[in-house]
């Protein structure tokens, strides 16, 4: 960053290639265990408020709050408590993922058109039934874009919890702050960015492999019955 | 594929909502095993809910229903439902599953084998004219609204219930499509004999359809009669006007020409000298020209000829044929339309049966009680 | 309990509603610091926003951009905005910090308004476009105030980003509510730790309920145009 020094300093890109994977690996990992438990938890209110509806109203105004805080402070709001430990970076990341992903579950179940429960209610499926072989995996592509959001963003989010102590990229950016260097933060920065972007286009093609039927919108030709029938 | 009906008794089945609006008041009919019965009138006037209590999407405040004898309440609504076929408007095929999952839907919840199933399957998309090989792993977004509304009703039909109902099962088609919906549904119901409840807010579709009409109007039963009495004898203004001004020409829809007294013409073979006098007797010179097989070819005027034979460019074609299966209304269209007076009735093998004249209908319009 | 009695008993120090690392201090400059963003992103983000949703035009990108902006970190964007601030000589502090807010202020701005536009019953505007409306007065007097809600709802979510971030903004010599938290991690101090996240917390839901409140204010009822 003084004037005259090229921004990316590739010697020293090599010579700390293993330190920048163990980053990414850190990373991924804190975001893994973030968008996973996040999901199971908001899964888990989800239903009840699908079950009972006057939840609703706390549960988004809880997951909303969560959500409003600016990381730094959820996390600062942590550690007098939990200290500077992975616990504390777990907490306030899994706390940001759930409004996101509660929004989505339910909305998704909901956006199931009605005429689809009603003939599976009168064909004679349980309510379970209907919920677990229609109504979800009906739901899959807005539940999956709610889990992209959530990843996109806990994915950005991890880098702030390495103020906290706990490594990944942000270590990285850190330390480029830090020592007024600029490779160091424009790799964290970079492969952060990068990171985000693989793992929305894995969840793409993850969608797009549960759910065969959306592709039907495309329609066959119809082979079968002349036109007005 | 043999199956039986189910009888359904509406035995003073009422219900009240809270807050007091009253859909239905103390109704009470019978559906004789095997029967098509509609349910028509106004919207909002009950007649849905009064089919949706029959397998329990509603249950009644006082009264009961009894399917094959056994009160519906005393059964759990689960294992009622997958019993009975049930037919919505909009269908509401799973988009997530392909032709087979869906009409495997309930087969598979009962507990049927695999290898069953999958003949059941093959059986019914064949009965409702789809092609099983080529339709049975599109998914619903692949058909066109015709397509689902087969796929709805071969899914309802799936485990053999002896009972289906259906609301407004063809209502969001397009009457071109709707038309060969109901004739194939009606040849359907003739092969496996169930017994079927339908809502329709279309009188000529009940009309059509039912063996019974049941006329719901605010909740209450105004009238139950088989579609001749309900068009003959409305039993009050509202019957009378819900059942449309032209109320005879339905009645004509009823009738079919083969089932009319028609009138015999004189006829001559192709080729043939005519028989007697060589002259009809109330000096009328057409008669019908026949080929071998017995079949009309048109009309031709023995003056013309006199002595000799005809042959079939001398006919004049101008009356219509019609098959013998054909509605008393049609043919009076038919008439109308073309401007004449006189209509040729065949046979299956499209041979010469009568004639029904213009004035045959319509004295068959004056019967129907004003 | 004793923890949070110290934090009380930080608040209640009147040394540390003095100077320049006083509450209120802290507090404006973080306002400021806020305001110019956001105002600065909405001047670039609303015109474009709105011309795009008029129109109709460049809709993957104006849809997608928020998402886009999502995946950024915002520590990322203060990172990256450094070396930039430097080459302009502006050092560290305000200038990095502002850098970085704006890119991030300007996607939720832009695609919203284009959304809020483009939402806009088709009939409505339809009718404007008939009765002798020009097209920048359809976008002004009907598709604008019809597309409030989600407008500010943009300007919601940018502002409350915005504030995140410029807690971040202490990290490189900024001022604001951060400076509390950065500086309580690095002393080892929680009380200033928690008392600034207390702080930025209840600013940030401060923020979002005034932006709601506006919201619901801003929402016209089925009846429009009640007034030219």
């Amino acid at each position: 960053m003084t004037p005259g020094e090229p921004l990316i300093r590739w010697d020293w890109v090599a010579s700390h290639a293993t330190e920048i994977a163990t980053r990414v690996g850190e990373h991924v990992e804190l975001a893994a265990i973030a968008v996973f438990v996040g999901f199971v938890i908001a899964f888990l209110v989800s239903l009840l408020v699908l079950r009972f509806g006057r939840l609703e109203q706390a549960a988004t105004f809880l997951t909303g709050t969560l959500y409003t805080i600016p990381s730094l402070a959820l996390f600062a709001l942590l550690v007098p408590y939990t200290g500077l430990t992975i616990l504390t970076a777990e907490i306030g990341l899994v706390g940001y993922t759930l409004l996101i992903l509660m929004r989505n579950i339910v909305g998704g179940v909901r956006g199931v058109p009605a005429e689809v429960t009603e003939a599976a209610r009168g064909m004679g499926l349980t309510r379970a039934q209907i919920l677990w072989r229609v109504e979800l995996p009906l739901a899959l592509p807005v539940i999956v874009a709610g889990l992209r959001i959530a990843t996109i963003t806990t994915i950005g989010l991890v880098t702030v919890t390495a103020l906290i102590g706990q490594g990944g990229l942000g270590y990285l950016i850190l330390l480029g702050i830090q020592l007024f260097f600029s490779t160091p933060l424009i790799v964290g920065a970079a492969l952060s960015v990068a990171l985000a972007v693989a793992a929305d286009g894995a969840l793409v093609l993850a969608q797009r492999k549960l759910t065969p039927w959306t592709k039907g919108a495309r329609a066959l030709p119809h082979a079968g019955l002349p036109p007005g029938t | 594929m043999p199956q039986r009906g189910a009888t359904v008794v509406f035995e003073n089945v009422s219900k009240r909502y809270e807050g007091g609006a009253v859909a239905l008041d103390d109704l009470s009919f019978e559906v004789p095993a095997g029967a098509i019965c509609a349910l028509v009138g106004p919207s909002g006037g009950g007649k849905t809910t009064a089919l949706k209590c029959v397998n329990r999407l509603v249950d009644p405040t006082s009264g009961r229903i009894l399917v094959d004898g056994r009160d519906v309440m005393s059964v759990e609504p689960v294992s009622l439902r997958r019993g009975i076929g049930y037919v919505i408007q909009q269908v509401g095929l799973f988009p997530h599953w392909t032709v087979e999952q869906n009409v495997a839907t309930v087969p598979a919840l009962v507990g049927w084998p695999e290898a069953r199933i999958r003949d059941r399957v093959r059986e019914l998309l064949d009965l409702v004219g789809l092609d099983p090989v080529r339709y049975r792993d599109r998914y619903p977004a692949q058909l066109s609204g015709g397509e689902r509304q087969r796929v709805g009703v071969a899914r309802a039909l799936a485990a053999e219930p002896p009972l289906m109902v259906m609301d407004e099962p063809f209502g969001a088609v397009d009457p071109i499509v709707r038309e060969r919906l109901q004739d194939e549904f009606l040849r359907i119901h003739d092969r496996l004999g169930m017994t079927v409840l339908f809502v329709t807010h279309d009188i000529d579709e009940a009309i059509k359809m039912g063996a019974w009409v049941a006329v719901i109007q605010g909740g209450h039963l105004v009238q139950y009669a088989s579609p001749a009495d309900l068009l003959d004898r409305p039993a009050n203004d509202f019957v009378a006007r819900f059942v449309g001004a032209d109320r005879g020409l339905k009645r004509l829809a009823l009738i079919a020409v083969g089932d009319m007294e028609l009138r015999k013409v004189p006829t001559v073979r192709e080729g043939e000298p005519l028989a007697g006098s060589g002259r009809p007797a109330d000096g009328d010179p057409y008669v019908l020209l026949l080929d071998a097989q017995g079949r009309p070819d048109g009309w031709v005027n023995v003056e013309r000829v006199p002595g000799g034979t005809f042959t079939k460019g001398m006919a004049d074609p101008s009356s219509p044929l019609f098959a013998r299966t054909t509605r008393a209304r049609d043919a009076l269209s038919g008439l109308l339309v073309r401007g004449v007076r006189t209509g040729v009735v065949v046979d299956d093998e499209d041979r010469y049966l009568g004639v029904v004249a213009l004035d045959d209908l319509i004295s068959l319009l004056g019967r129907a009680r004003a | 309990m004793t923890f949070l009695t110290s934090v009380a008993g930080w608040f209640a120090d009147a040394r540390h509603w003095q100077g320049t690392d006083g509450i209120p201090t802290r507090i404006a400059e973080h306002l400021e610091l806020t305001a110019l963003s956001v105002v600065v992103a909405a001047v670039i983000a609303l015109p474009i926003g709105l011309y795009l949703g008029h129109t109709g035009r460049a809709a993957f990108l104006a849809i997608n951009i928020a998402n886009l902006g999502r995946a950024l970190p915002s520590l990322a964007i203060l990172a990256f905005a450094l070396p930039v601030s430097f080459a302009l000589g502006l050092g560290l502090g305000f200038w990095p910090t502002f850098m970085a807010m704006v890119p991030l202020a300007v996607p939720p701005i832009l695609t919203n308004s284009f959304v809020a536009v483009r939402a806009v019953d088709r009939d409505t505007v339809e009718a404007a476009r008939g009765m002798g409306m020009r097209e920048l007065q359809v976008l002004r007097s009907v598709e604008t105030p019809l597309g409030a809600p989600i407008i500010l709802g943009g300007l919601r979510t940018a502002t409350v980003n915005v504030i995140a971030t410029a807690t971040l903004g202490a990290l490189v010599a900024g001022g604001g509510l951060g400076r509390y938290i950065v500086d309580g991690l690095a002393l080892q101090e929680y009380e200033r730790l928690f008392a600034g996240a207390v702080l930025v917390a209840l600013l940030a839901i401060g923020t979002e309920l005034g932006f709601g409140v506006l919201q619901r204010a801003s929402r016209h009822t089925a009846t429009v145009g009640r007034e030219p």
